[in-house]
């Protein structure tokens, strides 16, 4: 297959263009400033604007799911100013300060949670050359950073000194660190077939076929255990008991009040983009275009549409995925939870990989 | 830019992101003081000892697993981008090291911590 289609769309000239530009009205160290204050400003309005975008998308699937209407009123037949009222709103509430709580932890506990997705967000590959952190171990750097986010919640609950988000934190904890090893193993899958950590190179890597398709049935099963593992690791679907509003009231972020609880909510929605964003990157290919061996014209069509616009489609369809996921089974219990990962999904986890490795050295994938 | 302006850029925003919403909040939202909204939520009763006390013990053994296999999975990272270089003897020598770890995990399970008490 021939790579032009690849450098069509590529942002990396365009990068270097404006870098060489910056550099010769400025010194250097001025034109850095300068880039990393746009990228910075950029990453923030894609982080609000995906956050305002997801929530609106999930009341409205839950309402279709349930048959309910949804948002309806503000802005409008569908509800389209529900979102932005809600924020407007969220941001004009009080702060609460706790009597009893370890005040230090509790401020720094949001931070933390944020960091974690915003890191994680920014590995994501939107477009040919335009992945902001694309390092050589960009998947382990990923799942390092996402880990930062279970010590957010942990410190949540711990320092809040409740009895509700105690119990909360610890049960997410649990959950959390547990189903990573499955999510662990499986993007393992993946860096075996590909043969490299780098999100760019992945993706690269499925030029000539997705990764679910290259994988005879293992890539589609480990596409499957992602996907659970994946919901769990977001706090959500039928995995979050963490926040089981009927026993815990809100899980480990009963005490936060205002825009302190807004950041875990944002945190959350984020996660779920995030997480659906890897899946699309490691499974389905990332921004490269489906192509179908033997039709040449319908590939060149493909290659016409933007990277951009491949990646969004398949993530929101994970997303879609992961919310119907969620609408439709009911909550489980702790030890249902802890058993599934253990008995079940990481051992299952652990064979394909090595029924994975088998294959690549005798080299009979795809 | 390489890699860590890159990441200094992103945490950068992250810590401005929280620290900038929080000053909004500051600036416009009200403030009143009344000594129950310190106290700690529980449905309306007054709580009853410190909650900094103990939790179901599985948590912990659940815990102390994970490291033990999430270590494994950052030793098989390096060996999994490699695995066609390395060949069969790199598969025999990872099988041993899974083996082992499987070993463990077989040994939990059969002591009972993974049992839900």
């Amino acid at each position: 297959m021939e790579q032009s289609f690849l450098d069509y769309y590529s942002l990396e000239p365009v990068t270097r263009w404006i870098h060489d530009t910056l550099c010769g009205v400025m010194p250097e160290g001025w034109a850095v400033f300068l880039e990393g204050l746009v990228l910075g400003v950029v990453i923030l309005l894609a982080y609000a604007v995906l956050a305002v975008v997801l929530i609106y998308m999930e009341r409205r699937v839950c309402g279709a799911f349930q048959c309910r209407i949804g948002p309806n009123r503000v802005g409008g037949k569908g509800g389209l100013l529900q979102v932005p009222a809600d924020v407007l709103k969220i941001l004009t509430k009080e702060i609460i300060r706790l009597k009893n709580s370890d005040h230090l932890l509790y401020e720094l506990a949001p931070y933390l949670v944020i960091l974690a997705s915003v890191i994680s967000f920014s590995c994501l590959p939107w477009h040919k050359g335009a992945g902001v952190l694309d390092m050589e171990v960009g998947i382990l750097f990923v799942l390092a950073a996402s880990s930062i986010g279970i010590l957010g919640i942990l410190l949540a609950g711990w320092s809040s000194n409740s009895k509700y988000t105690i119990i909360g934190a610890v049960r997410s904890g649990a959950m959390l660190v547990s189903y990573e090893l499955s999510l662990g193993i499986t993007v393992l899958t993946v860096v075996i077939l590909s043969g490299t950590m780098s999100i760019s190179g992945i993706v690269e890597s499925q030029a000539d076929g997705w990764n679910i398709f290259k994988g005879h049935i293992i890539t589609l099963v480990a596409f499957v255990i992602y996907l659970i593992s994946g919901n769990a690791e977001a706090n959500r679907g039928p995995f979050d008991l963490a926040e089981a509003e009927q026993e815990l009231t809100a899980g480990y972020h009963t005490e936060y009040s205002g825009m302190h609880f807004g950041f875990f909510y944002l945190a959350e929605y984020l996660n779920l983009f995030i997480t659906s964003g890897i899946a699309a990157t490691l499974f389905l290919g990332g921004w490269m275009p489906l192509h179908v061996a033997g039709l040449d014209g319908f590939n060149a069509v493909m290659d016409y549409i933007p990277g951009i616009v491949w990646f969004l489609g398949k993530t929101f369809f994970v997303v879609f995925l992961l919310m119907w996921i969620r609408w439709t089974y009911p909550r489980l219990r702790i030890d249902q939870v802890l058993n599934l990962e253990w008995k079940y999904l990481m051992p299952l986890s652990l064979l394909l990989m090595l029924i994975m490795v088998v294959l690549k050295v005798y080299g009979l994938v795809f | 830019m390489t890699d860590f302006t890159l990441l200094t850029v992103v945490v950068l925003t992250a810590i401005v992101l929280v620290a900038a919403a929080l000053l909004i909040a500051r600036l416009s939202a009200p403030r009143t003081f009344n000594p129950q909204k310190g106290e700690p939520y529980e449905c309306g009763l007054p709580t009853r000892g410190t909650s900094w006390g103990q939790f179901h013990s599985g948590y912990y053994l659940y815990a102390i697993l994970f490291l033990m296999f999430d270590i494994e999975t950052v030793f098989l990272f390096p060996w999994a981008a490699v695995v066609e270089r390395v060949g069969m003897w790199g598969l025999v020598s990872v099988m041993f090291f899974i083996l082992v770890l499987i070993l463990g995990l077989a040994y939990a399970w059969r002591k009972g911590a993974l049992a839900w008490k």
